[in-house]
């Protein structure tokens, strides 16, 4: 940092203008990396940003995209990811990234710039009411008023991002409070000392459940992206316990990697696309513990039918979401590391029961392979989705990389939590709460930026992709080497998919008609593009793709009607799957006799 | 569990900052709770808190969701579900402007009378009454003014306190 070498003349004490002090604070909380877009409003502190080499500045090409791939940055590392962006339009465009931010737990702090305060209400050039705007976006937002209060606003906004369930702080800074001189203040003591829970979990609570836990015949773990958010401690607390109970684990779409995909005590994830046997154990189970996850509506389908036999414990750090939609008996209010550590130290040395019979039910259920597809190996045969991302996934291990996997939203999202899968934590980056489409390429350069030696895939269709496609831009610039995986069925999947099974096969405003050839734009942002047309260019796109050291754009041409399955149709039970048509709905035990079983 | 709809009355202490009310009626009408009435006003100066009152009604479910809801909001420093804790008083003032000449004028005189209303403005053709009480005493004075020129009426909505020596406070640690 740059020390400006006037003093100020009263104190002494080096004076600063308000973005310096910004950027000051910042390093002091550790940020290494800003994601951001300049503008009027903004320029103070882009003028400091650039007296400076503490702080790396990534520059992209919309506000949306700056605050997914501060997401994506957040996810990947546990840090807070920083955003900064102009008044106005800057503002108003990072909306979509905030409740995105909002819905899935994720710490981010946004920087936006204002009118000069005494131009607030004034109509001004690109002014917005940001606080106001974005006040259900966010988890607490801040205008800066004075130049007193710029300092220790911005140390808040970040303890309330990274603090409880974290989630995204926005500080709204009129451009009279950067440009002016401000005192650098000492941190003051927390004001929000109440949201800090005292002690431990509850003893008793944790006593009934271990209770629960040695009686449980049919027990089962769901667990949920709070494991993520606790750190990679709770994915490994939550692994021991898994081992010393031989209980089977479920898992929601943000969770996945908390506990190892490939593990055999890993059901897969559940809920609206989830495997056979995760929602049939969900169904049937007498115990559920439900670790960091929230009893989405995705997760739960019919809610009066959702689990209808088990004794049901919830875990989490906020307790506004215990009973919101599920009713529990046994509520674990705190960090789920806390509650893992606090549940292990109390099973203590108990031999895992005999849940032989569970684990019976379980595989027959497994065997349905409610995920497998057959694909036609015909060199010209048409390329099936599940098995480009199986191939993708495969080859992808092959190189031994850590591997960071983002996805836009639709078929090809799901298609990845299926057949893709993770050992480690923090590795898988998805839209889950608010399904934004045009998450992934974002994402994906925050990921990047975050591991620059990582491989990072996108995982994508071609309709959300292009929602955010001019991000190629700034991976032209910063010359990630992201690997863009396009499922290209031609179609926005997911919404063919229920026109298909609910609207009668009307295939309204579906169709992703005039396409751009994604090789040829590829090669305007100075990217690869490849493409694979059929199953006998598959491999061969994969391991190029693999083997390039730059930005590539796979363009995987993949079956157009292809639908994802298991589905749970919205408001039916998890004993009411729809089974693909490579699956045997009688053999999967989904018949009313099979239903008896659970 | 039962799907009872129920009236909750629920006390706030929040940071008099601005913005605070707007995230607290914010967060009503983005959840679809109700608010029959809501008051707000600066109670303690030199902590700077402002004390909403909020009355308000939905399943026990949902009435849990609203305080757990407000608990999470940063400047709210506790949150009291009076309806719950015990008895309360609950108050609520109107102001009742009626205007009418003759019999009606002395009939709505004799009947502010007996409901303890005082006239704070009078003309030849018009009183403002001022009226403190429940809710239900409020409207049987309005439903009872409405024949005789019942013209305009404002109210405060209620504010509620717990009876007896407990009290509703923030924990002096945590200012």
């Amino acid at each position: 940092m740059t020390a400006s070498a006037e003093r100020d003349a009263t104190t002494g004490n080096e004076a600063l203008n308000g973005a310096e002090v910004l950027l000051r604070v910042l390093d002091e909380q550790g940020v290494e990396v800003v994601f951001g877009y300049p503008g009027g409003a903004v320029l103070p502190i882009y003028d400091a940003l650039f007296k400076q080499d503490r702080i790396r500045h990534i520059l992209v090409r919309h506000e949306q995209a700056a605050v997914h791939a501060a997401e994506a940055y957040a996810r990947s590392t546990g840090k807070v990811g920083v955003v900064l962006v102009t008044s106005g339009p800057g503002a108003t465009n990072a909306v979509t990234g905030l409740v995105d931010a909002l819905m899935d737990s994720i710490p981010l702090v946004c920087l936006t710039g204002q009118v000069p305060t005494k131009l607030i209400g004034n109509d001004a050039f690109q002014e917005a009411d940001t606080t106001g705007i974005t006040r259900p976006a966010t988890k607490h937002n801040y205008l800066v008023r004075t130049p007193g209060a710029l300092a220790q606003t911005v140390r808040e906004a970040f303890e309330v991002a990274r603090s409880g369930r974290p989630g995204p702080v926005l500080v709204d800074l009129p451009k009279d409070i950067t440009v002016g001189q401000a005192p650098l203040t000492a941190p003051a003591m927390s004001r929000l000392k109440r949201f800090r829970r005292q002690g431990g979990p509850d003893a008793e609570a944790i006593a009934r459940t271990v209770q629960a836990m040695k009686t449980a015949k049919r027990p089962l773990f769901y667990t949920g992206g709070g494991i993520i958010n606790s750190g990679p401690e709770a994915s490994e607390l939550l692994r021991r316990l898994a081992r010393k109970t031989g209980f089977p684990v479920t898992s929601t779409l943000m969770g996945l990697g908390a506990f190892p995909s490939p593990d055999p005590q890993f059901l897969g994830m559940l809920g609206m696309h989830g495997s056979v046997e995760a929602n049939m154990a969900t169904h049937g189970c007498d115990l559920l513990i439900a670790l960091g996850a929230r009893f989405d509506d995705r997760v739960t389908g019919r809610v009066d039918a959702f689990s209808p036999n088990s004794f049901k414990v919830h875990a989490d750090i906020d307790p506004s979401q215990i009973n919101k939609i599920i009713r529990v008996d046994v509520r674990l209010e705190g960090d789920v590391r806390d509650t893992l550590q606090a549940l292990l130290d109390a099973w203590d040395d108990t031999p895992a029961p005999d849940l032989s019979t569970w684990w019976n039910q379980i595989a027959s259920w497994r065997s349905v392979d409610g995920f497998g597809f057959t694909q036609d190996m015909t060199p010209s045969a048409v390329i099936r989705p599940q098995h480009a991302v199986r191939r993708l996934y495969e080859m992808a291990m092959e190189t031994g990389r850590d591997t960071f996997v983002s996805t836009e939203v639709g078929q090809h999202q799901m298609w990845a939590a299926q057949h893709f899968q993770f050992a480690k934590p923090n590795r898988w980056l998805t839209s889950g709460g608010l399904g934004t489409m045009g998450y992934g390429l974002p994402a994906a350069v925050g990921a990047q930026v975050a591991h620059p030696d990582a491989l990072v895939i996108d995982i994508a269709g071609e309709a959300s992709t292009l929602m955010n496609i001019q991000e190629l831009g700034t991976i032209a610039q910063y010359r990630l080497p992201v690997k863009i995986f396009i499922l290209n069925n031609q179609y926005m999947g997911m919404v063919r998919q229920w026109q298909e099974l609910l609207h009668g096969s009307r295939y309204s405003q579906s169709y992703s008609e005039a396409l751009p050839d994604f090789v040829k734009l590829a090669e305007a942002f100075q990217a690869t593009g490849m493409r694979a047309t059929c199953v006998g260019e598959l491999d061969d796109v994969i391991r190029r793709m693999l083997e390039h050291d730059g930005p590539v754009i796979a363009d995987i041409c993949v079956a157009e009607n292809e639908n994802c399955y298991p589905m749970i149709p919205s408001g039916a039970a998890h004993n009411q799957m729809l089974l693909g048509p490579d699956q045997d709905s009688a053999a999967a035990g989904l018949t009313e006799e099979g239903m008896m079983l659970v | 569990m039962t799907e009872t709809i129920q009236n909750s009355v629920i006390s706030v202490l929040i940071e008099n900052e601005s913005g605070a009310l707007a995230r607290v009626v914010g967060l009503f009408s983005g959840r679809g709770y109700n608010i029959e009435s809501l008051t707000v006003a600066l109670v303690d100066a030199e902590r700077s808190l402002s004390r909403i009152t909020v009355l308000t009604s939905g399943t026990p479910q949902v009435i849990e969701q609203i305080k757990a809801q407000l608990k999470r909001l940063i400047p709210v420093h506790a949150v009291c579900d009076l309806t719950e804790e015990g008895p309360y008083v609950g108050r609520e003032l109107a102001l009742v402007k009626v205007v009418s000449r003759g019999e009606s004028r002395t009939e709505g005189l004799r009947i502010a009378d007996s409901f303890r209303a005082r006239p704070v403005d009078t003309t030849a053709t018009s009183f403002v009454f001022e009226l403190t009480g429940s809710p239900s005493k409020i409207d049987a004075f309005i439903e009872l003014m409405r024949p005789l020129g019942l013209a305009e009426v404002s109210r405060t909505g209620i504010a509620a306190i717990g009876r007896g020596p407990s009290v509703f406070h923030v924990n002096e640690e945590h200012v």
